[in-house]
């Protein structure tokens, strides 16, 4: 199955009372799949075509707060247009679930995979799940549901996985039987709905100087108890499966003296590069994020702790910012920590360039000088890029 | 690690090698194998060349890059043969070519100057056009590649066909492919 059919698979097990739809490459093959299930009765979703992504969040929106499980899905331009309603879900505490085929954000036109999109909407108060591989956004995409509609939680959650690399490539995929995805998610009884006339609530109204801010600050709450969450859900679906999830994962990590930290389906691709370098003498290791958000920070720190030079995976840019949003995180968690690291970031991949196990080794490379050296005054490099700049 | 086999399809906007590097992953999953096929999306027009790929494996496949060492080669339109690398990264010793030509496998060893590696040559489109009724190689195609390669069986790449076709297609379009997969098969030739 490709990514986007495993994914629509996930959604036809699952079953989400709503599910509103705008198409955008690279994700109309999931929605176009998951409305065949519709039309062929294999679920009993009311599937909401709307007039554009803007219309998908905001009849989710409308959906998951009458109580309903709400789920859309998008990618780049199209979670671009949704922006304004991304926030709203996430303040009102709906927890809507939403894959996002990563995808460039436009201009130049472009429909192959960066993380402009979503690491634009870092700060919206969504969860963030990133998956290596087809498996990964199902099986992300299971999990998301319970994660956001977990009481200590109540936030949205968006799945992502690399448009055209996952979404449109034909991989195995270890499915769930029906009724164990039925058991596993349970069913839903949201905690308010504005369609219940017995215990009424508004829901959006205006906040001003008054409360604005403890709602913001509830919003932090929320996503302070997030990581216990996803961990304790990721142990309960590896009891049910045998794939457990994590925050993050370390790959040959533990005494790895060059370390390089990514996302998304690369790190599939460095794990390969990282057994060969091993098997080579140098010791070299990956921190693969899967939660950006929360991003578990003293965590990654202690993994990287024993690292002599880091080289940081960036899919997409930060412009006037040192770095790329993945680099600057990172830095961030170390500073304080005690441990003079050397660090690079790699910006790589941007527009769909391809990532190739040659571009991986030159990255850890780069990375013995540094371990050597220190971090280097040429510490944002573009990596697979011609012409000036380029490594 | 080990044997992963990669295969490059080279091809035009049209003639069907996003099917075909998708449904030989799919066949050799039948068989029980890890695969992935994927095609480079470049700008989606009809004619423009285009690369698709394909991976089996006996063991969980984790890169998720373009193949730029293939060890087999599918050429789906020889008018690619003066433009692109078709055969570049193969292993010189036993890379393996497969190209949709009239031309003799010698013939197209001297046009590329290619040493070493095995050449085969088919006429898949003449083959599309009086079974299918339409230029389309990529079926018999993997018919051919099924012959010289042995990678799977090709009652399995039949079986994945079918399924590929039960659903919104005429029974006669299935029917000619199958018989074009069948007569590749057969007449794939080379040295």
């Amino acid at each position: 199955m490709t990514g986007n059919d495993a994914t629509a698979e996930a959604m036809r097990q699952i079953a989400p009372d709503v599910v509103t739809c705008f198409p955008i490459t690279p994700q109309t093959e999931l929605m176009h799949k998951f409305a065949e299930h519709v039309a062929d009765g294999d679920v009993d979703t009311e599937l909401v075509l709307v007039e554009s992504e803007h219309s998908a969040m905001s009849a989710a929106v409308g959906a998951a707060a009458a109580g309903a499980r709400a789920m859309t899905a998008t990618a780049a331009n199209g979670l671009a247009l949704m922006w304004e309603i991304v926030y709203i879900a996430a303040s009102y505490r709906l927890p809507i679930v939403m894959p996002v085929v990563n995808r460039a954000l436009s201009g130049p036109i472009n429909i192959h995979c960066d993380h402009s999109d979503t690491m634009g909407c870092r700060d919206t108060g969504w969860i963030q799940l990133y998956s290596e591989n087809a498996q990964e956004a199902y099986d992300n995409t299971l999990q998301a549901l319970r994660i956001a509609e977990h009481p200590d939680v109540l936030l949205p959650v968006m799945v992502t996985f690399d448009g055209f690399i996952l979404s449109h490539t034909a991989e195995i995929l270890e499915g769930l039987e029906d009724a164990e995805v039925k058991d596993w998610i349970g069913t839903y009884e949201a905690k308010y709905s504005i369609l219940n006339t017995d215990d009424p609530v508004t829901i959006g109204p205006l906040d001003l100087q008054d409360y604005y801010f403890e709602h913001k600050r509830q919003q932090v709450e929320g996503m302070r108890h997030a990581p216990d969450v996803i961990r304790e859900i990721g142990r309960a679906y590896g009891e049910l499966c045998g794939r457990s999830y994590d925050l993050f994962e370390a790959y040959r990590l533990e005494d790895a003296e060059l370390a390089v930290v990514a996302l998304g389906s690369t790190c599939g691709t460095t794990k390969v590069v990282v057994d060969e370098l091993r098997e080579q003498g140098v010791k070299a290791g990956l921190l693969k994020i899967r939660s950006f958000r929360p991003f578990p920070e003293a965590e990654i720190a202690e993994a990287l702790g024993n690292a002599k030079a880091i080289g940081v995976l960036d899919r997409s840019i930060s412009f006037g910012a040192p770095g790329g949003p993945v680099h600057k995180e990172i830095k961030a968690a170390l500073y304080g920590t005690g441990h003079e690291i050397g660090i690079v970031n790699y910006i790589y991949g941007l527009g769909g360039r391809d990532m190739s196990m040659n571009d991986i080794k030159t990255a850890f490379a780069g990375l013995e000088k540094v371990a050597r050296e220190g971090t280097p005054d040429d510490n944002i490099r573009f990596l697979g890029l011609r012409g000036e700049g380029g490594v | 690690m080990s044997q992963m086999t990669e295969i490059r399809w080279h091809a035009r906007g049209g003639q069907g090698a996003k099917t075909g590097s998708l449904l030989l992953a799919q066949a050799a999953a039948m068989e029980g194998k890890y695969s992935q096929g994927f095609p480079d999306y470049g700008p989606e027009r009809m004619g423009a060349p285009m690369r698709g790929f394909t991976r089996i494996s006996d063991e969980p496949i984790r890169v998720h890059c373009a193949i730029s060492e293939p060890g087999m080669v599918v050429v789906l339109d020889d008018t690619l043969l003066s433009m692109v690398d078709v055969v570049g990264g193969t292993p010189v010793d036993d890379g393996l070519i497969v190209i949709n030509t009239l031309k003799s496998a010698a013939d197209v060893r001297s046009e590329l100057k290619l040493e070493g590696r095995k050449v085969f040559t088919v006429d898949a489109t003449g083959i599309a056009i009086s079974e299918i009724g339409r230029p389309i190689p990529n079926a018999p195609m993997l018919g051919a590649l099924i012959k010289v390669s042995g990678l799977l069986s090709l009652d399995t790449v039949k079986g994945q066909l079918k399924k590929k076709f039960s659903h919104g297609f005429r029974p006669e379009v299935l029917e000619g492919n199958l018989r074009a997969i069948q007569r590749a098969y057969e007449e794939v030739i080379g040295e």
